[in-house]
């Protein structure tokens, strides 16, 4: 059965949906605390959404060396997969397990609310189970959610098809409002070269199941289902 | 010996400093229409243990590239005083 360590962190508090959310699709999910050394040889990590050390000095900044984000580092390292959710995004930023930095809303106000989203990247891990340029409603909740990175990290991120999710512009099919952070390019979640690794301001597991209205964001867990260790370096569809 | 060192941690100049707008507005709604390009950081002060300081100069700097600043978004500048 496949292993997904959910890690807690002081502050963490999106832990238990996401472990909900991993044990919906079959997934054996547990818990292991910041403090923790080991990852008892998980097969997927999430990074849950919260506050982690109550976001001092910036989000993610202080989480990035706890004990065990070494073992993450690790498993990173060697093809892992590993989901970052808002905080969780964060930190990957911070440890620098992906390129650029959340910085504070446009606006400075915390912003939380359903967002409408386009799944950009389906190559990942995380988001195999999407048909390409899929429609998302997904609710976000930050203060800092502004996607910055320099210029050349921008292109290359594109150019390399790596931006996961993207806010959609305002229309008639989407009346919410659009990109609700400031974010560079609209983006609202990219992921490493080899589609393992995944950060998203957004929130699916909030959203994965009919109890809570559309499960649009469902497909993020039946996605990392799929997943079998060891079978190649990216157990996706190719393009 | 040891030595008191300042770090000023501000945001880069090319990028949006939207608490920086808001304290500009809020200062104009005030009367001080005066005040321009404000900007928002963080300042930080540390007692630092070292030979010299030059040395010390040189672990805060480590300090700042590792935790303190991120390189991503932000610029740091130190001030290093016999403590």
């Amino acid at each position: 059965m496949l292993k997904v360590a959910v890690v807690r962190f002081p502050g963490s508090n999106c832990d238990m949906d996401s472990w909900r959310a991993a044990e919906l699709v079959g997934a054996n999910a547990y818990f292991v605390w910041h403090r923790d050394t080991s990852l008892q040889a998980a097969d997927v990590v999430i990074l849950p959404g919260g506050f982690s050390y109550g976001d001092y000095l910036r989000s993610g900044a202080i989480a990035r060396f706890s004990p065990i984000m070494q073992a993450v580092q690790r498993h990173a390292a060697d093809g892992g997969p590993v989901l970052g959710i808002c905080n969780g995004f964060q930190i990957l930023c911070e440890a620098h397990l992906l390129p650029g930095a959340l910085m504070r809303n446009a606006g400075l106000t915390f912003v939380s609310k359903p967002v409408d989203v386009t799944v950009e990247r389906t190559e990942t891990v995380f988001t195999c189970a999407y048909g390409a340029g899929a429609r998302l409603r997904l609710p976000v909740a930050h203060g800092d959610g502004r996607f910055v990175a320099t210029d050349d990290t921008l292109r290359m991120l594109e150019a390399e098809g790596r931006v996961v999710l993207r806010y959609v512009p305002a229309s008639e099919a989407s009346p919410l409002q659009p990109n609700p952070n400031g974010s560079a390019n609209h983006i609202a979640g990219i992921s490493n070269a080899a589609g393992t690794v995944v950060g998203i301001m957004p929130h699916p597991e909030r959203v994965a199941e009919s109890l809570l209205g559309a499960p649009d964001g469902l497909g993020f867990f039946t996605s990392l289902a799929a997943w079998r260790p060891r079978a190649s370096t990216l157990n996706v569809p190719s393009r | 010996m040891s030595y008191r060192v300042h770090v000023r941690v501000m945001p880069r100049e090319s990028l949006l400093d939207p608490q920086g707008q808001a304290v500009e507005h809020a200062l104009t709604a005030l009367g001080f229409g005066e005040a321009a390009g404000v900007r928002v950081g963080r300042a930080i002060e540390l007692e630092v243990a070292a030979p010299s300081r030059a040395e010390a100069e040189a672990r805060v700097r480590q300090m700042c590239d590792k935790l303190l600043a991120n390189p991503v978004t932000e610029d740091y500048r130190l001030q290093v005083e016999d403590a």
